[in-house]
């Protein structure tokens, strides 16, 4: 089967800004995504939202474009308040023309 | 003053002692931890049999009343804000996203203390209007709106207001309390009377299952307390007294009973931390979360359950008293 090459963008998160970063993506052209809820620590201590929720991980397959516009997003509006985790992986895909 | 046995009555009570327990579990690390999905559960059931106790109340008793205490709390709810901020900002030196997101906090209302006021009340044996539940669903967002104001129009932060009033607006809270009242009201007493085993008689039951899942959450916040410092500590305690005064005297004023007036100076005297802090999260995003949710989980909350609600029946009864 073909390969196409693509970009992994994963996004953890604090659970509050699911909704806004899901609209966030979308508009920077991502096709679909998956989340999953998320726990864990880091420099801006440990999410221990009071109530409802934790963290959450957000992953979407992209083009190298989206990749880039999703990252300008999130240094614009969401790394300098919140607390938020992303990273790219270059992956091969199959059946890649979904995501494009 | 309260009298120490009406206080014992309270503070004796399986919610009050739930809670308390969840504290010890957090503090003695035990491994006691609730699943999110049995918190949220337990959550739903608690403001949808508040919502429909009060409609099905409301089915026997006429709404034409409801004006009055409804545009009392509205406005209670709006001011709460305008005169805590000030009070954060010069006396507590606090920056502005900071005092600004402690306003609104303190103008919203917590619905479990709103419902263990409502217990403390059925355990008194005092009465209360049938639509008090609309009155909390009507005190949860003004706050919020006047204090995103009061931070953009001193600070220039806020954004997206229609969008975080339109989330705070279709929060599960609302949508369930003001759901349970019209569903309430629909069925009246005949139609609610095959499901009330379930929504009324486990309800105390369900409520101390909930106060100990939030007495681990408050005692997790134990440790921010040093951090809050002295003010803010102070400010959780005062505050709900002041506000709970001008709460009764609105209520009494508003020709509501001596329960309603409790339940209307609960309502003043409480803090949000369910729809305030998600809403303050998005919108103002440089605000400290664990000044705003250390005061009102770990502070207000534990005052307002034991000593606060005991103190505004007090206030009731004395104002109607005085008033009448």
């Amino acid at each position: 089967m073909k390969l196409h090459e693509l970009k992994l963008v994963t996004i953890i998160a604090e659970s509050v800004l699911e909704d806004h970063l899901v609209r966030e993506i979308t508009s920077c052209g991502a096709k679909g995504y998956t989340i999953t809820d998320a726990r864990g620590e880091g420099s801006r201590g440990m999410r221990t939202a009071a109530l409802g929720g934790q963290n959450i991980r957000l992953e979407t397959l992209v083009t190298d474009e989206v990749a880039d516009r999703v990252f300008d997003v999130l240094h614009d509006h969401f790394f300098p308040h919140y607390a938020v985790v992303a990273y790219v992986e270059s992956v091969q895909v199959v059946r890649g023309e979904k995501y494009t | 003053m309260p009298s120490l046995e009406l206080l014992q009555a309270n503070i004796f009570t399986p919610m009050v002692l739930a809670f308390a327990l969840g504290v010890i579990a957090r503090v003695v690390r035990s491994d006691l931890k609730f699943p999110d999905a049995l918190y949220t559960a337990l959550t739903i059931y608690l403001l949808f049999a508040i919502g429909l106790k009060g409609g099905v109340a409301l089915s026997e008793s006429s709404i034409a009343d409801l004006w009055k205490p409804a545009l009392a709390t509205a406005v209670l709810g709006s001011m709460i804000p305008v005169w805590s901020y000030p009070v954060l900002r010069k006396l507590g030196r606090l920056k502005r996203p900071d005092a600004a997101a402690i306003a609104i906090h303190y103008g919203s209302v917590s619905a479990v203390t709103f419902i263990a006021c409502t217990a403390y009340l059925d355990a008194l044996g005092k009465t209360y209007e049938g639509y008090a539940p609309a009155l909390l669903a009507i005190m949860e967002a003004p706050a919020i709106i006047v204090g995103l104001l009061l931070a953009a129009s001193r600070g220039g932060a806020a954004g997206k207001k229609s969008e975080v009033l339109r989330e705070v607006v279709t929060g599960k809270s609302i949508v369930l309390l003001v759901g349970g009242l019209v569903v309430g009201l629909l069925v009246g007493v005949d139609g609610f009377a095959g499901a009330k085993p379930f929504f009324v008689t486990p309800f105390q039951g369900v409520l101390a299952l909930f106060m100990l899942e939030m007495g681990l959450v408050a005692g997790r916040r134990l440790g921010d307390l040093k951090k809050a410092g002295p003010f803010l500590i102070a400010f959780g305690i005062v505050m709900p007294l002041v506000n709970g005064f001008i709460g009764a005297a609105a209520g009494v004023a508003a020709g509501l009973s001596v329960g309603g007036a409790t339940l209307m100076a609960t309502l003043a005297a409480s803090a949000s931390y369910i729809a305030a802090p998600a809403a303050v999260r998005i919108a103002l995003p440089e605000a400290n979360p664990s000044l705003y949710l250390t005061s009102s989980l770990a502070i207000t909350f534990p005052f307002n359950i034991t000593v606060g609600i005991v103190v505004y029946y007090f206030y009731s009864d004395w104002l109607s008293g005085v008033l009448a």
